[in-house]
């Protein structure tokens, strides 16, 4: 333990612990820019420096470690007039257009500008002087250097959470830009449109391109019939946009929400979670069948999951000789959508030309998945528009919609209904529980040997997860199973997914079968959730997604009775001609930079 | 004009066996080394100052089985260019100085930081090296010394920014605690030297350290390599007694019509004539890392400031805020005052924001450019202004 003073007040603390940490401890808090809970120490920012008696300089609190007897000031004159030369040059670097910008109101710098009154502009616009760009050219994220104060934030999370490194750091001085490689957009290069950047910039610098007037347009056109489906991870993050605590259930307000703002019909991704597993479930048995009984050297095994888009384009760019491994089920948010232009229209008597159908997602990824070009098997675009959990949010309050108040509604139907299963597709390793409670029950005819359906050994945080069900006394049909150790691994965060992905290519991991999000914690971390977030924020989150499981009335995908009815009057059979004209597709290989 | 001149000594270029002082010190013990340094009162030459000797016990005292030596050859201030000569001239010297530190701290492998505008010194790097290695093989020293280029960043002269710069990423500089003797390239404890600086070591193990201390003050022992430029007409490297006055140095090296001399480059202060009789060029007055530049009445101060800023405007790394944006915000303040854009007061603005800048910066850079700003914009605000 260290003991120190903190503005004269005596304090003792274990050995690394930061200034800025130890000084929380006793209430005091010392304003940050370039550090986040999820991110390693910069140092860059310095809005956090503080006085250490007897030292010739300041110190930075986020990234100084305690020493024994020091004697810190976190509110001196000369911190104070540092503190305040330092926000002032950050603005005056800044294009403060603030009633202009997306993160008006919700902006780290804006914030800080408010509590230390800087309203004299000391210091000369440098921005003006400076010729920016704004890059749309991506589907999901739009990056407005101008906006930028080089945290680097973006950089340490595109690097230690995602190893993606799409963004970094160039050139030095006053030409030193956060950019991609050969200063490519962001639609041309490694990226993967998770959005975990936009999650972490504190300013609007990166942000999700949206589509809200696009949506607005559609709705308020009489000749549309503007069908929604929202993600699992949505319902328990909305919330926190609209003023409740992390991790608020509102299913059924946001469904009266959507409601009020004019959709024709409010439906649920969960829906086609359902489906998915159905889907994926037989394909995986498939695949094992092939491998174990038909003895088919050519079947890619494991397999992957598909939902997670920024999980597919990562793939696609770092281990293309493994697309083979990827699921050919479409994402749900995709399913959805050739079914919404298909057989909801045919059930609703409508012109699948009149029918735009709308996704409320907690992903920027998506976006750029309902662009993807192959993503068009009705005829008509899947999936017209993706809005972000923020940007739904945000539409509600155009409204005028008093959320909190809002008496509880259900989903429509068709498509609305929906099992526990497809809602812990927001947190990580649900879709791998999801997908076991079913091919269990398919194999053996019973449930899963764990208590209350819980399959708790593919949940947690962990970045990377093994675990494996014994399979015996298999149905007929399925004796084959007899025996077999079925073996999953589970991921989350690129970072994590690229440890997995080596570990299958040395032989270190082996499994059948494999899980992989492309965020944090899963979709309930996803790019396109309310900011800030850290890890007691998603761990709150995570806690919902699990009760709001234990609280639906069918917990498994194949009791889910409109899948019933969809096989039975349209699809015919999983992985059958129309399934598979309609809800699966294809990968791509892409460059690595 | 005095003709009393400062007093030249030769002991960095002097030409010597550095194999007779290899022998010596295979067989002394590292602490011995460690002593000898301490002993000396060696402090660090390239403007920092730091005690030579307690780098080295630091450093020695760690227990890590691997560590590393780096010669620090990034000669990046403006204004001085000894260490090129010292390359060029007696590179033995400096591999045999990194064979001494790596024998009193226990290193096996060491690193020359080469500045990228001296690849030129390359070849002849090499030869030496490989006699180097071969001398080292004979005393069955297991010692290795590889050279690593730079690639003309400024910034990467700074200690840890270097060794990001030797691991292969972007050189910024790290966060301190931990310094280099715990942390340092690779992650591992590290002594970092200037190129003068291990020269010095080679002569103090050669000659003792009380022969060192003969020579300059209490706070500045020894001698020091200056790159003397600017207005003089002996423009050039000279190895001097530290311990002068500017007023002594200028006798000698001026041109009768400094008024002043701007001591240590770019990150330096500028001495205006009214104190170069009180002013000693040392630790205990305006320390060097060996640039000296002299301006004669010809010359406008403005011009000078506005060089030096733009020169920080470009080399700050950009990774701090006070860094980055103080020095566009100095270089465009000066601007504006001189266009007459801002009042003469705003100077006074700038002048705080340089002591911020000094204060909050993260590195050695940033907090250095108040320096020159302070001094030039304090001794000749007339010229700034008008």
């Amino acid at each position: 333990m260290v003991n120190l003073s903190i503005n004269g007040m005596l304090v003792k603390v274990p050995e690394g612990t930061t200034i800025l940490d130890a000084a929380k401890k006793m209430n005091f808090r010392i304003p940050t820019l370039c550090h986040h809970d999820d991110l390693c120490v910069a140092g860059n920012c310095r809005v956090c420096v503080v006085e250490q008696l007897g030292a010739k300089s300041l110190v930075a609190a986020c990234a100084s470690p305690v020493s024994e007897g020091m004697q810190i000031l976190t509110n001196s004159l000369k911190v104070r007039s540092a503190r305040k030369h330092i926000i002032e040059l950050l603005l005056s670097e800044h294009n403060a257009d603030c009633t202009k910008c997306y993160k008006n109101g919700m902006c780290e710098l804006q914030n800080l500008s408010n509590e230390f009154a800087v309203g004299d502009h000391i210091f000369i616009d440098l921005n003006t002087i400076k010729d920016y760009t704004i890059d749309r050219f991506s589907p999901s994220i739009q990056k407005d250097d101008s906006k930028c104060i080089r945290c680097q934030r973006c950089v340490r999370t595109c690097e230690q959470l995602q190893g993606v490194n799409a963004l970094t750091v160039a050139f030095k001085g006053d030409h030193q830009r956060i950019t991609t490689f050969e200063d490519l957009s962001m639609a041309e290069v490694i990226c993967t449109n998770c959005g975990q950047c936009i999650n972490r910039c504190p300013t609007g610098a990166l942000v999700e391109r949206t589509y809200l007037d696009e949506v607005w347009d559609v709705i308020l056109d009489p000749t549309k019939h503007v069908v929604v489906q929202t993600a699992p991870a949505v319902r328990v993050g909305l919330g926190e946009e609209l003023g409740l605590e992390a991790g608020s259930r509102v299913t059924g307000q946001m469904v009266s929400a959507l409601k009020r703002l004019g959709f024709d019909s409010v439906l649920d991704t969960d829906f086609t979670a359902d489906l998915t597993i159905m889907e994926e479930g037989t394909e995986l048995l498939t695949r094992l069948k092939k491998a174990l009984v038909d003895k088919d050297p050519e079947v890619a095994l494991p397999m992957t999951t598909s939902c997670s888009p920024g999980w597919v384009k990562f793939i696609e760019h770092t281990f293309p000789e493994y697309l083979p491994n990827v699921s050919t089920c479409k994402s749900p948010q995709q399913m959805f959508g050739a079914l919404a232009k298909t057989y909801y229209a045919q059930v609703r008597k409508l012109d699948p030309k009149d029918v735009v159908s709308v996704s409320i997602m907690p992903c920027t990824a998506k976006k750029y998945e309902a662009d993807r070009p192959e993503m068009r098997s009705s005829g008509f675009k899947d999936v017209d528009y993706v809005l972000t959990t923020r940007e739904l949010a945000r539409m509600i309050k155009q409204a005028g919609v008093d959320f909190n108040k809002l008496k509880e509604d259900k989903y429509d139907s068709i498509m609305g209904v929906s099992s526990g299963a497809a809602v812990i597709f927001g947190a990580t390793g649900g879709v791998m529980e999801a997908a076991l409670r079913t091919a269990y029950e398919i194999v053996t005819g019973r449930e899963v040997p764990f208590e209350g359906l819980n399959i708790t050994p593919v949940r947690g945080m962990e970045g990377v997860r093994q675990a494996s069900v014994m399979i015996e006394d298999c149905k007929e049909e399925w004796s084959f199973l007899n025996g077999v150790e079925l073996k999953c691994a589970v991921a989350h965060g690129l970072v994590n997914a690229r440890k997995l992905m080596n570990g299958v290519k040395s032989g270190d991991i082996e499994a059948h079968f494999i899980e992989v999000m492309a965020c944090p914690d899963g979709c309930l971390g996803g790019g396109g959730q309310p900011i800030p977030t850290n890890e007691e924020i998603r761990r709150k989150r995570t806690e919902a997604i699990y009760a709001e499981d234990m609280s639906m009335e069918i917990r498994k995908s194949h009791e889910n009775p409109e899948i019933i009815g969809i096989y039975r009057e349209f699809l015919g059979e999983p992985l059958g001609h129309k399934s598979h004209e309609l809800l699966h597709t294809h990968y791509t290989k892409r460059v690595r930079y | 004009m005095s003709s009393q001149h400062v007093k030249r000594v030769d002991l960095i270029f002097e030409k010597i066996e550095c194999r007779d002082v290899l022998k010596k010190i295979v067989d002394m013990e590292p602490d011995a080394i460690c002593q000898e340094l301490l002993e000396s009162d060696l402090k660090g030459r390239g403007g920092a100052g730091f005690p030579t000797g307690l780098k080295w016990c630091f450093t020695a005292s760690e227990k890590d089985p691997v560590k590393y030596i780096v010669c620090n050859a990034d000669e990046g201030e403006p204004g001085t260019f000894k260490d090129r000569e010292i390359l060029d001239l007696v590179p033995g010297k400096v591999f045999c100085g990194m064979a001494i530190a790596g024998k009193a701290i226990g290193a096996k492998m060491g690193y020359v930081y080469l500045r990228g505008e001296y690849k030129f010194l390359i070849p002849k790097l090499n030869e030496e090296l490989k006699k180097f290695h071969q001398t080292m093989d004979e005393f069955n020293q297991n010692f290795r010394i590889q050279i690593r280029l730079g690639s003309g960043a400024y910034i990467c002269g700074e200690e840890s920014a270097l060794f990001e710069s030797i691991e292969g990423k972007r050189g910024e500089p790290r966060n301190k605690p931990p310094y280099p003797t715990k942390s340092g390239l690779f992650g591992k404890p590290t002594v970092i030297n200037n190129v003068e600086t291990l020269v010095h070591s080679v002569m103090i193990m050669k000659y003792g350290a009380s022969h060192f201390k003969e020579l300059g003050t209490k706070d500045s022992r020894g001698s020091k390599v200056f790159s003397i430029s600017g207005d003089t007409p002996k423009a050039g490297i000279y190895e001097l007694e530290l311990g002068m006055t500017v007023d002594e140095f200028v006798n000698d090296f001026g041109d009768g019509d400094t008024k002043a001399v701007q001591v240590g480059g770019a990150s330096g202060f500028c001495v205006p004539r009214k104190k170069f009789e009180e002013t000693i060029i040392g630790f205990e007055g305006v320390p060097t890392g060996g640039s000296m530049k002299l301006f004669n009445s010809t010359r406008s101060m403005y011009n000078v400031l506005h060089n030096y800023l733009d020169f920080f405007t470009e080399e700050s790394c950009g990774q701090c805020t006070p860094c980055r944006v103080g020095c566009q915000q100095l270089l465009k303040g000066v601007e504006a005052v001189k266009r007459g854009e801002k009042n003469s007061k705003y100077l006074d603005e700038l002048v705080k924001l340089a002591k911020t800048m000094k204060r909050a910066s993260k590195c050695g850079l940033g907090q250095s450019v108040g320096n020159a700003f302070g001094s030039i914009v304090e001794n000749f605000k007339e010229e700034i202004i008008y």
